[in-house]
């Protein structure tokens, strides 16, 4: 008998331990990325690294802003095209298709959002870089080697897609059907009822669906490294390379440690991406919470 | 205006038709591309040698049998070690803090959005205690940061299964006169075993495949690791490296690479979908 207690109780603690553990997880990383990276902010101001484009480490010259931009460029075109795809694509599946096509269409989803970036990365490098370069470039009159903003973007807009699309689905899915029938016997067609009834009775969570696909998006490392092109610059348009917050940080791993207060800049890299990307979660998935409440 | 409303209707039925198409054909291609690419290369060889001299560079033959072993032991051990927090904080949360349901949405949108905290953090981070510990890169550690990241998705795909459960479960288990802990692992850990074996492939899916968190942790070498304080080579870093070489040669085994690690992602999570319908 006293056997089965302390065994019970040896197990509740451990359970207690793992749960704190993961509980001060995301605050022992806050705290080691600004530990590291107070070496770079005793010497700058933190407006400065954010909005200056100078970049050069051998000089002690670190200016974020041309890696921010370049972040934000290749998130917000990927969010753009993948946006309507997908919101189109949930409201083929979920309204229109048969049933068996949404059943069918589900598994797909979850196994292709689970192949690895690296993979999405060589079929960027295999189809998107000559696509860019041999098509869409001279089609606008640009001039491109195929690694751009533009074949980053694309490659996550594909990537996105699983994601945005399971959490559109599962948007609409909850949606009571009883509002549908309602406008339908008024008369409404159904593309009329899906476009007045469900995507403004779902707009929280559409808007969520895509909040959270560009926080994933400006996350996602390899694939856009690998098409990117990485040069440390201001974009000017979609054809030129960029190099996003992630890509640096991976990037300069090597050679990070022999240069003097590089690595502190490299950890301020990646605590600003750690600390966005929270709050963007964190508001997001605040509002899906408090939509479901209601 | 009736004739306006019905082409409207017939014209976005077939658009949002066809732009599902396109996202089948994008995927469809996607994979069909690389097998096509890669296919011709693939040989026993490959899988079951290590690379030759400079591997770089090419041309001496050789596989990544040193990515593959690597690969595999780096995700078993982290979705080992995962497991080992994650199963008890996934019970406490349906069986001591089932009566505190506040508490538990927060946890729970907690969980959520650490899940979202991408992998390149994760590295930067494990990193960071690697240097502050003194010691270098090495499979162990590569270990510790993949579970890390593998962690919120195995906690919350288990507790989804676990939240099933009806409470009438866990007062016909303390009626019996058992422990709490006797509850969660002989009677809830039971009752979701598929689920949670399900959790686990998922896990061990999203590990294998991830590159930005041990990029930093586990390093990379040529040779197949025997402790766990060797380097390790991954699956994702040997593609990614193989593919900026110079040599034509070896972009065709990252190619190769690319179709293995699909391979192993796929049957992964075929077999979980699997055993998540046959408890159904």
């Amino acid at each position: 008998m006293t056997q089965r207690k302390i065994i019970d109780s040896l197990s509740s603690k451990w359970m207690i331990v793992s749960l704190s553990f993961f509980l001060l997880l995301p605050m022992a990383i806050a705290s080691g990325l600004i530990i590291k990276s107070s070496g770079l902010l005793k010497g700058h101001s933190i407006l400065n690294l954010i909005f200056s484009s100078e970049w050069s480490p051998m000089d002690g010259q670190f200016g974020f802003w041309p890696f921010i931009l370049s972040s934000l460029w290749v998130t917000i075109t990927a969010i753009l095209i993948s946006m309507p795809l997908c919101l189109l694509a949930a409201i083929y599946l979920s309204q229109f298709a048969p049933k068996w096509v949404l059943k069918f269409m589900h598994p797909v989803i979850d196994i292709l959002a689970g192949i690895p970036s690296v993979v999405y990365g060589v079929w960027a490098v295999l189809v998107i870089i000559p696509l860019v370069r041999d098509t869409i470039a001279p089609f606008f009159n640009a001039d491109s080697v195929g690694y751009s903003i533009l074949s980053g973007a694309l490659v996550l807009a594909v990537m996105s897609i699983p994601y945005i699309l399971n959490l559109l689905l599962e948007v609409f899915r909850q949606i009571p059907v009883e509002l549908g029938e309602a406008s339908l016997s008024l008369g409404a067609t159904k593309w009329e009822t899906i476009k007045k009834v469900f995507v403004r009775k779902g707009a929280t969570g559409i808007l969520s669906a895509f909040g959270l696909g560009f926080s994933k998006a400006l996350g996602e490392t390899l694939a856009v490294m690998m098409v990117i092109g990485n040069v440390a610059q201001i974009p000017h348009s979609v054809f030129d390379a960029g190099y996003p917050l992630p890509a640096l940080v991976a990037n300069n791993y090597g050679e990070m440690m022999s240069i003097p207060t590089y690595d502190s800049a490299l950890m301020f890299g990646s605590l600003l991406l750690f600390v966005i990307i929270l709050l963007i979660n964190i508001f997001f998935r605040y509002i899906i919470y408090k939509s479901e409440a209601l | 205006m009736t004739l306006r409303r019905k082409w409207e209707e017939k014209f976005f039925h077939v658009l949002s038709g066809i732009i599902s198409l396109i996202i089948i054909f994008v995927l469809v291609h996607l994979i069909w591309s690389i097998i096509d690419k890669g296919a011709s290369y693939l040989s026993w060889d490959i899988i079951s040698k290590p690379p030759k001299g400079t591997f770089y560079f090419g041309g001496e033959g050789g596989g990544f049998l040193n990515a593959i072993a690597g690969s595999f032991y780096l995700a078993i051990g982290a979705t080992v070690l995962s497991f080992f927090v994650s199963l008890p904080v996934a019970l406490f949360l349906n069986i001591y803090l089932i009566k505190y349901p506040r508490l538990l949405i927060g946890i729970r949108f907690f969980l959520d959005v650490l899940w979202g905290v991408p992998s390149i953090v994760y590295g930067a981070f494990g990193f960071l205690i690697l240097m502050y510990l003194g010691y270098r890169n090495s499979l162990g550690a590569g270990i510790v940061t993949v579970a890390a990241l593998i962690s919120p998705i195995m906690i919350r795909a288990m507790d989804e299964v676990l939240k099933t459960i009806p409470i009438g479960l866990q007062e016909a288990a303390y009626a019996m006169g058992s422990t709490k802990t006797e509850t969660a692992y002989k009677v809830f850990f039971r009752q979701a075993l598929p689920g949670i074996a399900t959790a686990i492939l998922l896990a061990f899916g999203r590990g294998i495949g991830d590159a930005a968190s041990v990029l930093f942790t586990a390093g990379y070498t040529d040779n197949v690791p025997s402790k766990l304080s060797d380097p390790a080579a991954t699956l994702p870093l040997t593609i990614y490296y193989q593919l900026q070489s110079p040599s034509e040669d070896m972009q065709n085994l990252a190619y190769t690479a690319a179709i293995i690690l699909t391979f192993i992602v796929l049957c992964t999570s075929v077999t979980a979908r699997l055993l998540y319908r046959g408890k159904k």
